[in-house]
């Protein structure tokens, strides 16, 4: 009796707790991506200049995927918290990656190397 | 009229909220934790990718990273958060006996990530290549280390949960916990993709 209460209170909760299949289809689909990752740097078969797009194109589709299939976040009712949290998270990150990069290089740029010539005193 | 039906609601209401909390406000809570500590990540990341070129004369990226010994590193991880949510899902369904086996197999994984982490580390400190060698050395020191201790403390948590599991069964505490400790496994991964993408894999490009 406790198992089939069990049973059935699995499959009302199928989207909350993923089930083998999504598990299943996550794990998969990062095992490929992870390849796909490694192989476009150490395989030598892809163009240098395509190496760091691709690289990033298979770690934010990585990341989707282990988002979804792994930590089941989705847009149902019960889940939009979480995914509101993490979509405001994203931007904080955003803004602190890309605003970080983009000031220390300009900083760099214009000011760590004098391309002038150095000018003597005295 | 509505000051009554005030007064009869708000301790209705806060009644309710005891009898039936299933735990979702603490995964919640513990969704908020990780999210603050993707902060923390991204703050260091963002110091590794300011750093990455500032090697001060040192070994690079390219010559240090070996990128075979980091797939397997990648394998163990993302194999242990495989087993964990094979973990969940037993645990759902009730089996105790199969979650204390995945648990085993996740932290046996686990474990094997760190001590390829702990070598790695000693291998590039013997070479002259630890953290006191250049700001780039410094920053991957602290981004990979910070990650590393993030799993220890994860093995830690699964010592405890395994042994909760062992002596309580899997009552409603217990379940919470190994549901906040799973979305902390998953969420490990899942900077550990950051980490081989952004650190070695465009170290050795």
């Amino acid at each position: 009796m406790a198992a089939s209460s069990h049973v059935s209170h699995d499959h009302g909760h199928d989207d909350a707790h993923g089930s083998l299949k999504s598990y299943v289809v996550g794990f998969g689909l990062s095992i490929l991506l992870t390849l796909a990752s490694f192989g476009t740097v150490m395989s030598g078969v892809v163009p240098h200049h395509l190496m760091m797009p691709g690289i990033v194109l298979f770690a934010v589709a990585q990341l989707l995927v282990q988002l979804v299939f792994f930590l089941h976040m989705g847009t149902s009712p019960g889940k939009r918290g979480n995914l509101t949290i993490m979509l405001f998270t994203m931007l904080i990150l955003a803004i602190v990656v890309v605003g970080s990069l983009w000031v220390l290089h300009n900083m760099n740029a214009n000011m760590m190397h004098p391309t002038f010539p150095q000018v003597p005193t005295e | 009229m509505s000051v009554t039906a005030d007064g009869m609601h708000v301790p209705a209401a806060h009644g309710h909220d005891h009898g039936h909390d299933d735990g979702s406000k603490t995964l919640l809570g513990f969704w908020i934790y990780l999210m603050s500590d993707c902060l923390i990540f991204s703050a260091l990341f963002a110091t590794f990718a300011v750093l990455a070129n500032a090697t001060a004369g040192g070994p690079s990226g390219k010559e240090l990273f070996e990128l075979p010994y980091v797939l397997g590193e990648t394998a163990l991880l993302l194999v242990s958060s495989f087993t964990f949510g094979l973990a969940m899902l037993n645990m759902h369904a009730g089996r105790r006996q199969r979650v204390m086996a995945w648990l085993v197999a996740t932290f046996a994984l686990g474990a094997g990530f760190i001590g390829m982490e702990v070598h790695e580390f000693a291998h590039l400190i013997h070479e002259g290549a630890g953290p006191d060698r250049s700001a780039f050395l410094s920053a991957y020191f602290t981004l990979v280390g910070t990650h590393g201790l993030h799993v220890t403390a994860g093995l830690l948590w699964l010592l405890v949960m395994m042994d909760q599991v062992r002596r309580r069964g899997l009552n409603d505490d217990t379940r919470r916990r190994l549901s906040c400790l799973s979305l902390f496994w998953h969420f490990l991964d899942i900077v550990w993709i950051c980490v081989f993408t952004f650190v070695y894999l465009r170290g050795a490009i």
